[in-house]
């Protein structure tokens, strides 16, 4: 599986990176949400796939069952998409208070702090 | 400048008073040291950084007594004269913080043992001076030259802050009084160049002369003060300091005897083209101080002894000569030597002032620079590469003679002028300097046995050995003094045809200035461009040049990492898993191209679905949970914000971006295969094995994953769920605080 | 906010009520299940958002009866506290104290790794509800 994972990871990373480099900030968004997928399995599967056995320690035992799933990257992947959502609704917010005031979603248009060309 | 100081109060009033009584005080505490230090050195430390062995230390010897004497008697005439020359004006008193804080730096940048010290002190006066060259910051051109004062300067110190660091580097040490022979070391070149730069940069020597008298546009006190007697002479006291532990090399002599001969020669011949009286002042400034770097090249005693001797006697002549030309100035309301005839009757005390100091410039017996001119003689006749040194002060002695006839004798001869029939001389106040000064040149061409023990100190110093300094009007006939008497000929024959040598070179070209300028908006041209260049203000431009980045770092770790291990057995695949590569793949892709927002949505939601579908197979339930909880709360935000927002235009009428889609595709392969060597690379499992293996012992938790957030980890925990609630009142703030009310930008 | 139908509104209810124990059962399960502080607060959250749907924000404000960001100021609160009363103690920061409850037949735990978890659960449903609110109210 580790290689579909790694496809995986490839082309939300080349969807991400293509809709960041778009003019309007709304397709940005759209990329800022699939890199932090890509990140967050990245980061899991980095940690090796151990197929159907979650870390859990069953009940009266002292120790998980050996070849439990590596719970060290999970833990780190579920504060990181809670804190990716975090940025991703103030980024949202940011670029609705955008198009508010500058009536815009075009980042080329969006030219308050630099000089007209 | 000419401005009338009828309404002055006396001494520029309080401030005034304190400025010159500051400088007076210092220098009468000096004198008291003389004898002190004509025994040995004084050496005064106290920790300044002690954890990195830095103390700030102030050393008194010959050399720095006579400097710091010198900044401080003159800094005294210096003040006293412009409580009544710029009294009047305003800007007095900021005038007068600049002029002190000068002082201090200049004093530091003598007395400091520490070569950092000095350094700072170094810049203090160069940023002290690039203020006082801008005092008239009306005007474009003082503002100008200050810059340049300051740019050329400045840059220097930087090299010499670069050759201090290289000093300790050889050295170990940062004190002046510890520091060994650095000729022998390996970083000598180094250093010499650098602190050479330094040096030739503050002192004006060719080629960065050309600020010296652009600095000129600073009122005359500070011409007087900062670009004659003191702050210029700053790289000729460090070449003097660094002499005993840098000097004696071939580099050393040939650099400083070519460069110095070239300035001293150069410059007093560009004198001679002046008609200001400042400029020519200035320019002959620039010949004294080429001539002083000459000597110390030489380095033999007799030279040494006749630097110093002219150092000093340099200071007198020209600090009275520059405030003489104020006098002037403000006498007639002029400083052209050709509208200037005759002011002996209308100005005789500046005319007396003007002419005992002309005459020590001239060289003339028995006057202070006649001795200093025969000393430095003696040095050039016995020096190596005797037809050089020589040359080059014999034609620099000819020239500065018609010099000080130009701008201390002809403009007080002579039938008189339109401007000299309503001059007037100046008060006490301003004639007490040139006066004192002027007298001081004539008392130690008389009695030079008073200044011996001092300035025996000062020339033992700069050699690093013990000095019996012995100075004399009349030391018998020898070739120094036919040279004296050669060059008072031909010095009387230029200064007859100063008029036509005027005109001959006038037909050479404006000098460095042009060149300058164009070096500066070169400078500003390309600053700007360089930051429309890589600040354009377009964020697809910033994200391109980022990723691109990210592209090539990743291409050179793939072919870094070589060939991928073949660790992975495809054989497990089931249908479930390449359903959830398809979702995920389509997902992206459809997000990517899609004009329709809806669209848009449900393809990534389809993408979060197929991530938590990839948690769930391989066994992180709470992660699948979190992702799709996340996945509905993202929509709800998207829909709710889209209500508001416009849709999505086609960008840039083409549906695909041929360069951004070949960016983000070699990206997405390259992370492909590095995530494969992620994989495949052994993993150390150590740290999972101790949650494992403690989770239910130590912190009663079965869920190893929720242990970890809420036990071991907490501490990180807990700066999530802060970063988490910052975002969130982020987004209060921007929703509920604030409104862009302008109007339309800009 | 009317415009959604009596039916939705009447089971918007029961659903939020429902998801609300629901998201308190996940907080508290956690520790030995699949759950946890920051599933139950995104649950708690969904069932907060559905009732603003269908009856508007200003009910649900009145039903939170305290502002959303007072409610997560005061779980991160609640999680230091957590953290700090270890210290008190002479115990290092955000070391887990527990206490157990003995009675005949088994035992209830108390500890600060729980009280841990509220704050997180409390920060989470606060931080989301604060932003999605204000986003449907300038809409």
């Amino acid at each position: 599986m580790e290689p579909l994972v790694a496809i995986m990871v490839g082309a939300l990373t080349a969807g991400a990176v293509y809709l960041m480099l778009a003019r309007n900030v709304l397709r940005f968004l759209f990329g800022l949400i699939l890199i932090s997928n890509a990140a967050n399995l990245l980061i899991f599967a980095s940690g090796r796939l151990t197929p159907e056995s979650p870390p859990l320690v069953p009940y009266g035992a002292d120790v998980p069952p050996p070849g439990v799933a590596n719970a060290l990257p999970q833990a780190l992947v579920l504060t990181a998409i809670v804190i990716g959502f975090g940025l991703f609704a103030f980024a949202l917010v940011l670029v609705y208070r955008g198009y508010q005031n500058l009536g815009t979603l075009d980042s080329d248009e969006m030219r308050i702090a630099e000089p007209k060309e | 400048m000419a401005g009338s100081s009828h309404d002055a109060p006396a001494l520029g009033g309080p401030i005034g008073i304190v400025s010159i009584l500051i400088p007076a005080a210092l220098f009468a505490w000096l004198c008291t040291q003389i004898g002190a230090v004509t025994q040995g050195p004084v050496l005064w430390t106290m920790d300044w950084v002690p954890s990195l062995g830095v103390e700030i230390g102030f050393l008194l010897d010959g050399l720095s007594l006579t400097f710091a004497l010198l900044i401080t008697g003159i800094g005294t005439l210096i003040t006293l004269y412009s409580s009544s020359y710029l009294g009047y004006q305003a800007h007095y008193p900021r005038f007068v913080a600049y002029l002190l804080a000068f002082m201090v730096g200049m004093l530091g940048l003598v007395l400091s043992d520490n070569l950092l010290a000095l350094f700072v002190f170094w810049e203090v006066t160069t940023i002290s001076s690039y203020l006082l060259i801008g005092y008239l910051a009306d005007d474009p051109k003082s503002r100008r030259n200050a810059l340049q004062a300051l740019l050329v300067t400045g840059t220097g110190g930087l090299a010499f802050l670069a050759g201090i660091i290289l000093i300790a580097a050889a050295a170990g040490t940062f004190n002046i009084s510890e520091l060994p022979d650095l000729t022998q070391s390996l970083l000598y070149p180094g250093i010499f160049v650098l602190v050479v730069l330094g040096a030739f940069t503050k002192s004006a020597q060719v080629p960065f002369h050309f600020w010296l008298p652009n600095a000129m546009a600073a009122p005359t006190p500070v011409s007087a003060y900062l670009h004659s007697a003191t702050m210029v002479k700053g790289g000729v006291y460090l070449l003097a300091r660094m002499n005993p532990s840098m000097g004696g090399t071939d580099a050393w002599f040939w650099t400083l005897t070519v460069f110095g001969g070239v300035t001293a020669v150069f410059a007093s011949v560009v004198a001679l083209k002046q008609t200001d009286i400042k400029q020519v002042l200035a320019w002959t400034t620039l010949m004294a101080l080429g001539t002083l770097v000459l000597f110390i090249g030489v380095g033999t005693p007799y030279a040494i002894e006749g630097m110093v001797v002219f150092l000093v006697v340099h200071a007198f002549y020209k600090a009275a000569l520059f405030m003489v030309a104020g006098l002037i100035d403000h006498g007639t309301g002029t400083r052209e030597v050709d509208r200037l005839r005759g002011l002996a009757g209308k100005m005789p005390f500046t005319f007396a002032a003007a002419l005992l100091a002309g005459a020590s410039m001239a060289g003339l017996p028995p006057l202070f620079g006649f001795i200093g001119k025969e000393f430095l003689y003696k040095g050039a006749l016995e020096s190596p590469g005797t037809l050089w040194v020589a040359g080059c002060a014999f034609a620099a002695s000819a020239l500065m003679f018609a010099a000080a006839g130009i701008v201390a004798f002809r403009p007080f001869t002579g039938p008189r002028s339109v401007p000299a029939e309503t001059a007037h001389d100046g008060d006490a106040a301003m004639l007490a300097g040139p006066l004192l000064l002027a007298a001081l040149g004539l008392g130690f061409g008389l009695f030079p046995d008073v200044t011996e023990p001092l300035l025996g100190a000062m020339a033992g110093a700069v050699l690093g050995e013990p000095v019996a300094l012995d100075l004399y009007l009349y030391g018998g006939v020898n070739t120094a003094l036919i040279l004296s008497g050669a060059t008072f000929a031909v010095g009387l024959v230029l200064y007859l045809l100063h008029g036509s040598i005027r005109r001959g070179l006038q037909t050479f070209g404006e000098g460095a200035d042009p060149a300058w300028d164009r070096l500066m908006d070169g400078v500003a041209a390309g600053a700007k461009g360089l930051a429309n260049f890589v600040q354009g203000g377009r964020l697809r431009v910033y994200v391109f040049v980022t990723f691109s980045t990210l592209a090539v770092m990743l291409a050179a770790t793939l072919i870094r990492a070589g060939t991928l291990p073949d660790l992975f057995e495809l054989e497990e695949l089931r249908i479930k898993h390449w359903a959830v590569l398809i979702f995920i793949v389509a997902g992206a892709g459809l997000v990517a191209v899609t004009n329709s927002r809806m669209t848009a949505v449900a393809s990534l939601g389809v993408v979060g679905v197929g991530v938590a579908l990839v948690f769930i197979i391989f066994g992180a339930p709470d992660v699948a949970i979190t992702q799709l909880l996340v996945e509905v709360l993202q929509v709800v935000l998207v829909a709710v914000a889209m209500l508001k927002l416009p849709h999505m235009k086609p960008e840039n009428v083409k549906t695909v971006r041929g360069k951004d889609m070949i960016l983000s595709l070699s990206i997405g392969a390259m992370v492909t295969l590095v995530a494969l060597h992620v994989m495949a690379t052994p993993l150390d499992l150590r740290i999972t094995e101790y949650f494992e293996a403690n989770s239910v012992p130590q912190a009663f938790g079965r869920n190893i994953v929720n242990v970890i957030l809420v036990d071991f980890r907490a501490l990180d925990t807990f700066g999530e769920i802060a970063v988490v609630l910052i975002a969130a009142l982020g987004a209060y703030g921007l929703l509920r605080g604030t409104r862009y009310r302008g109007g339309s930008p800009r | 906010m009317s415009s959604t139908s009596l039916i939705v509104r009447a089971a918007t209810r029961v659903l939020t009520g429902l998801l609300l124990v629901f998201s308190i059962y996940m907080l508290l399960r956690g520790h030995n299940e699949p759950g946890g502080g920051f599933i139950g607060g995104l649950i708690g959250a969904t069932g907060f958002i559905l009732y603003a749907i269908a009856h508007g924000c200003r009910a649900t404000r009145q039903a939170l009866r305290v502002e959303p960001q007072m409610i997560a100021a005061v779980g991160l609160g609640v999680a230091l506290l957590a953290g700090v009363i270890p210290l008190l103690i002479g115990d290092q920061l955000f070391h887990g104290l527990w206490a157990f409850w003995r009675y005949e037949g088994g035992y209830v735990p108390f500890s600060t790794i729980l009280v841990f978890d509220v704050g997180v659960y409390l920060v989470v449903l606060g931080s989301v509800l604060t932003i999605v609110l204000a986003l449907e109210e300038e809409v």
